[in-house]
C-alpha cells in the first residue's frame, strides 16, 4: 500500500553476496527513523510486501554477470527516479570480476557437469557500465553510516558527505599509527577511497582496498615502494590489487602491470 | 627569543623525585598528556603516571620507516618525535562547530560548548614549541581569532624536553628551531644519564612554571650536571639526520614554478595527505554540514583537511589543482616560501615527520636540494 507523502525506496539485487543490502537492515537503531521518513516499497530481504513502482530511490547491489541481469537493470532504471549503486560489486564488478582476467568458458567446462546450462557473460561489470547512475557508494560492504548519510542527503536534497580522499586521512585523524611506516605492513590505504574509518589499520592490519581507488590514485608509486622496500613479490602485487575492486580501472591496470 | 638567564642557578630534579611532577600537576588540576608506547610507536596520550612513559625505548627513523628499539639505559625521553603532534590536543582532528534544529519559523542554532580541559603537555620538543608558536600566529594572531583554540591554548601547560639525540629525519638545527628549547615553555627539562646518575636539569620559563618548580623537590646543579646537559644538546645538534639549506629559499621556490623536479616528485607522490596530517603546523580544515534522517536536526563539523585532496581547491567548474604536481608544489611552496610572506616565518620547523611518515619516503629536504642544484640563476 502506498504511504502518501513518503518517498518510495526499492532495493535491488544483482550478482552479489547480499552483504550491502544487509547493511541497511544492520541500521537497527535507525530503522524506525528510516521507515518513518521513507516507504520501504520493495525490499525482499526485509519484507514480502512489494509496492509497485516507480520508486523515488533505488539502491542497487551487485554486478552485471548474466544476459538476464543486463536486461533487468534497464527495467530497474526505468522504474527509478534516483538510482544509487551500493558496494564494490555494483560500483566495480566485485570479487566476481576476477573472471574478467580469465576465460569463462574454460572454467565453466571444468567446474560444471553440464556447462551448457550456464548462461553467463564473459565479464562482470559495474552498473554504471549499463545505465546512468546518480550516485555510487563504495565499500565491501558499504559502511552503514555512509549508507544512512546517502539516504539522509537524498531526503534533504543535498550532496552526501562521502569524500573521495584516501583512507590515510581517516587513519591519521583517528591517531592510528601507520602500519606501513611503523611495522612494514603493506597497506593499500594511500590509494584507497575512504569511508570505512580506517577499520583495518585500527586493528594493525594493512588496508585491503575494499572501497576501491581514491581520487587520483598513484598505484604505480605505491606498488613500486611495496616491491622495493617491503619486498612484496610481483605475483603478490598482482593479488594485492586484484580483490573486491579488481575491475576498478586503476586497480585492474596495476594488477596487470605485475603479471 | 630570550636566552636563559645565565645568572639564574641551574636546578636539578632527581629521577627518584620525578613522579612528584605528576602529583604537583594533578594537584593543580592538570591532566598530563605525553609520550607513551602504543602499537609500535611513541604516541601522545593521557598519562596517569611516569610509569606510562617510554622508559628505555628509542626510535629509529628514516624516509618512510619508523621502528621502536630498546635502549641500553632507562631514559624517559631517549627518542625524538613520533607520528602525533600536540596539534591534536589544541586543534582536534574533528570538532563539532554547532548543532541546529528546525523551529516553527526557521531554525535555531545551538552553540557548541568547547571542551578545554587543563592539559599539561609533557615532553614538548623545541621544534614542537616553534610549531605551537606558528599555530598561535595562525589561529590567534590575525583579525579573526579561533576561540576554541584560544581556550585550549590558555589551559595548556608546556613542559619542554631538550633533545639529547637527533633522529634520522630531524633537521631542526638547520631551521634554527632546536634542539634546545629557548622560548615558549613553562618548564624545560634536560635529561642527564651519566655514570649511573639519572636526573633532570629543570628550569622555569613562566611564572606558572616557577610555581610548579617551587613545589618540586630540587637542588642546585653541579658543574658536572650543567656540562652533561650541554653535552646532550651538542650531541643532538651534531647528529641531525637531515639538513635544509634555507638561504634565499623563498626566491628559489618562487623562481621555479616550472622546474622539472615537480613532475618527478609528482610521479612518486601518492597525494595521500599523510605529510599534512602529521605536520605540526599544517592548519587547514574544512566544514561538513550533516542532517539526520528526519531533517529536523543538523550539525556542522570541522575536520582536518589537506591541500593534497582534489576538493580542497574545488570551485565552480572543478579543482584548481587537478594534478598532483600542482598540489605538491602548492604544499612545499606554501610551507617554505609563501608562509614567510603570510606569517613572517617558515612554516617548517624541521621535525622530519613528513619524511618519516610519507609512505613512499618523499623527503622535502631532497626535493629542495634537487631544485636548488639545477635552478636557473
Amino acid at each position: 500500500m502506498k504511504q502518501p507523502g513518503k518517498p518510495k525506496l526499492a532495493v535491488w539485487k544483482f550478482s552479489s553476496c547480499d552483504g550491502c543490502q544487509l547493511s541497511l537492515l544492520d541500521c537497527e537503531d535507525e530503522l524506525l527513523a528510516i521507515s518513518g521518513e521513507i516507504q520501504i516499497a520493495n525490499f525482499p530481504e526485509a519484507s514480502r510486501e512489494v509496492v509497485k513502482g516507480p520508486y523515488d530511490l533505488s539502491l542497487v547491489e551487485g554486478s552485471i554477470t548474466t544476459p538476464h541481469d543486463a536486461e533487468r537493470i534497464h527495467q530497474v532504471r526505468r522504474a527509478s527516479k534516483h538510482l544509487v549503486t551500493i558496494g564494490a560489486c555494483a560500483t566495480a564488478g566485485g570479487i566476481q570480476a576476477l573472471r574478467n582476467f580469465k576465460d569463462v568458458k574454460e572454467f565453466t567446462s571444468i567446474v560444471y557437469a553440464r556447462p551448457e546450462y550456464i548462461s553467463t557473460l564473459a565479464k562482470s561489470t559495474p552498473i554504471a557500465d549499463h545505465v546512468f547512475v546518480d550516485f555510487e557508494l563504495r565499500g565491501c560492504p558499504v559502511n552503514k553510516h555512509q549508507l544512512l548519510e546517502v539516504i539522509s542527503a537524498f531526503l534533504a536534497g543535498r550532496q552526501p558527505n562521502t569524500p573521495p580522499h584516501g583512507v590515510c586521512m581517516e587513519c591519521k585523524r583517528r591517531g592510528i599509527v601507520c602500519v606501513m611506516v611503523a611495522h612494514g605492513t603493506p597497506c593499500l590505504g594511500p590509494v584507497t577511497h575512504g569511508g570505512c574509518g580506517a577499520l583495518c589499520p585500527a586493528y594493525q592490519r594493512g588496508c585491503y582496498g575494499c572501497f576501491g581507488p581514491k581520487e587520483t590514485p598513484n598505484t604505480r608509486s605505491l606498488a613500486h615502494w611495496m616491491g622495493d622496500a617491503l619486498q612484496v613479490t610481483e605475483p603478490d602485487l598482482t593479488r594485492t590489487f586484484r580483490t573486491y575492486n579488481a575491475g576498478a580501472e586503476p586497480f585492474r591496470k596495476e594488477s596487470e602491470a605485475h603479471e | 627569543m630570550k636566552p636563559p638567564d645565565p645568572c639564574r642557578p641551574a636546578t636539578v630534579l632527581e629521577r627518584a623525585d620525578f613522579p612528584r611532577l605528576f602529583e604537583v600537576l594533578a594537584g593543580r588540576g592538570y591532566q598530563v598528556v605525553g609520550p607513551t608506547v602504543r602499537d609500535g610507536a611513541i604516541v601522545y596520550d593521557a598519562l596517569d603516571g611516569p610509569e606510562q612513559l617510554p622508559a628505555g625505548w628509542t626510535d629509529e627513523q628514516d624516509g618512510g620507516t619508523y621502528r621502536l628499539k630498546r635502549r641500553a639505559d632507562a631514559a624517559l625521553f631517549g627518542y625524538v618525535v613520533g607520528p602525533h603532534s600536540w596539534k591534536k590536543f589544541l586543534f582536534p582532528p574533528e570538532q563539532r562547530v554547532f548543532r541546529a534544529h528546525r523551529t516553527a519559523d526557521g531554525f535555531e542554532v545551538l552553540p557548541e560548548e568547547v571542551a578545554a580541559p587543563k592539559l599539561a603537555f609533557l615532553g614538548v620538543r623545541s621544534c614542537e614549541l616553534h610549531a605551537i608558536a606558528i599555530q598561535d600566529r595562525v589561529f590567534l594572531g590575525g583579525r579573526f581569532v579561533d576561540a576554541a583554540y584560544q581556550l585550549r591554548r590558555a589551559n595548556a601547560f608546556l613542559i619542554a624536553v631538550n633533545c639529547g639525540q637527533a633522529g634520522g629525519t630531524c633537521f631542526c638545527a638547520s631551521m634554527h628551531t632546536g634542539p634546545k628549547a629557548t622560548t615558549g615553555y613553562d618548564l624545560a627539562l634536560t635529561e642527564i644519564l651519566e655514570n649511573g646518575r639519572h636526573a633532570f636539569l629543570i628550569e622555569a620559563g613562566s611564572a606558572t612554571g616557577a610555581e610548579v618548580l617551587a613545589e618540586l623537590p630540587h637542588h642546585p646543579a653541579t658543574a658536572a650536571d650543567t656540562t652533561a646537559a650541554e653535552a646532550a644538546t651538542a650531541r643532538a645538534t651534531a647528529h641531525m639526520g637531515r639538513s635544509l639549506d634555507t638561504r634565499g629559499i623563498k626566491d628559489l621556490l618562487y623562481r621555479n614554478p616550472d622546474h622539472p623536479r615537480w613532475k618527478d616528485v609528482a610521479d612518486r607522490c601518492l597525494s595521500c595527505a599523510n605529510c599534512t596530517m602529521v605536520c605540526p603546523t599544517c592548519f587547514c580544515s574544512n566544514v561538513e554540514d550533516v542532517t539526520d534522517l528526519t531533517g529536523e536536526h543538523a550539525e556542522r563539523w570541522r575536520k582536518w583537511d589537506s591541500c593534497f585532496t582534489l576538493s580542497f581547491s574545488h570551485v565552480t567548474g572543478g579543482a584548481v589543482r587537478p594534478t598532483v604536481k600542482a598540489r605538491y608544489r602548492q604544499w612545499l611552496t606554501h610551507k617554505l616560501a609563501s608562509w614567510i610572506d603570510q606569517f613572517g616565518t617558515s612554516g617548517c620547523v624541521g621535525c622530519g615527520r613528513c619524511i618519516t611518515w610519507c609512505p613512499v619516503a618523499i623527503d622535502l629536504t631532497e626535493e629542495v636540494r634537487a631544485i636548488r642544484e639545477s635552478s636557473p640563476a
